[in-house]
């Protein structure tokens, strides 16, 4: 067996924050983190701005409903250093009354649209987001359709001409 | 040729130039049909092939593609077209002048193909009149010239076009 690999930037989330994070694991070279939602901007702010992690390109940006379970969903969080060449994923629970996040489009504005998708498909609020509507779907659509109790059969009113 | 059709005195009713106009026309409008293509997916590359040269759509005529549906007649709808896309389709058919046709083809257009989803619109002819389907997935641009062959008897029979049956009542 060889020795786990010890992440730098692991160990410098679980010291810098504590209790925050609640989780870590480097499995399959993967470093990942679960982490509580309070905390979600400033662990981002972190991560984009301390030295040895430099995680300038927020890659990626999505939802998971975990239907059945408690908390219900899941944000995860990739992100890549495009300096350091590196990759860390950070996830994070949300409870199924509460689907709610502070946004972190103002630390990478690329997720800015990414966070639209997730709030469209899923439901997730994402507070103090500039702009939260629906990216893919119109705004007539009820529901959020990637959330595994949306009827699969179920149909939306079709859209006439728009004026 | 409409005068081979309707010799003299064989015309019911007496309609003969009427008739022999009708046919007329419609025998000059099979061979100049002026497509408009609606490609929104893989059929949309079939297309292309059966416009090409080694189909060539161009020997029955609907060589001509009009990208403004102002000057077409027939509507080549090939692709899926979901829920958001629908509007745009409405309003592109309304653009067209009459007479009109539509083609829906592939199995997206036709019943929403295999996506039995949110976002597809279950066949285009829950939102316009479709005349002629051509099944397959994607059809084979043999399937598109059968379709234009379709079409073609359509006009030269004078059958009554989707659109004057429309909205079906069942």
């Amino acid at each position: 067996m060889t020795e786990p690999r010890q992440s730098i930037v692991l160990s410098k989330l679980v010291e810098k924050f504590g209790d925050a994070v609640v989780s870590t694991h480097s499995d399959f070279g993967d470093d990942t983190a679960l982490v509580r939602r309070e905390k979600i901007v400033e662990i981002c702010t972190f991560l984009r701005d301390d030295p040895d992690c430099r995680f300038d390109f927020g890659m990626d940006l999505t939802g998971v409903d975990y239907l059945g379970e408690v908390p219900r969903f899941e944000v995860v969080y990739h992100l890549y250093s495009l300096d350091k060449k590196q990759r860390v994923r950070i996830k994070v629970r949300l409870h199924e009354e509460d689907p709610a996040i502070d946004s972190v489009a103002t630390v990478w504005p690329g997720l800015n649209w990414y966070e639209r998708e997730a709030f469209d498909m899923y439901g997730i609020v994402f507070r103090n987001h500039p702009n939260l509507k629906r990216i893919l779907l119109y705004e007539a659509f009820v529901g959020h359709p990637l959330r595994k109790d949306y009827p699969k059969a179920k149909r939306q009113p079709t859209m006439g001409p728009q004026e | 040729m409409a005068v081979e059709k309707h010799p003299a005195g064989t015309s019911p009713g007496g309609g003969y130039a009427l008739t022999t106009l009708d046919s007329m026309i419609a025998w000059g409008r099979k061979y100049s049909i002026y497509p408009f293509t609606f490609a929104t997916a893989c059929c949309g590359i079939e297309v292309m092939g059966a416009f090409g040269t080694h189909y060539d759509l161009s020997r029955f005529g609907a060589e001509v593609v009009r990208f403004s549906p102002r000057q077409a007649d027939m509507l080549l709808v090939a692709g899926t077209i979901n829920y958001k896309m629908a509007p745009v389709l409405v309003r592109i058919y309304e653009q067209m002048l009459e007479p009109k046709w539509v083609v829906a083809m592939g199995a997206c257009a036709s019943s929403g193909g295999f996506y039995n989803n949110y976002t597809v619109l279950q066949g285009i002819d829950k939102v316009i009149p479709v005349d002629v389907y051509i099944p397959g997935c994607p059809p084979n641009p043999e399937g598109i010239i059968d379709a234009v062959v379709a079409l073609q008897k359509l006009m030269e029979t004078g059958a009554p076009r989707a659109s004057e049956r429309w909205p079906i009542k069942i």
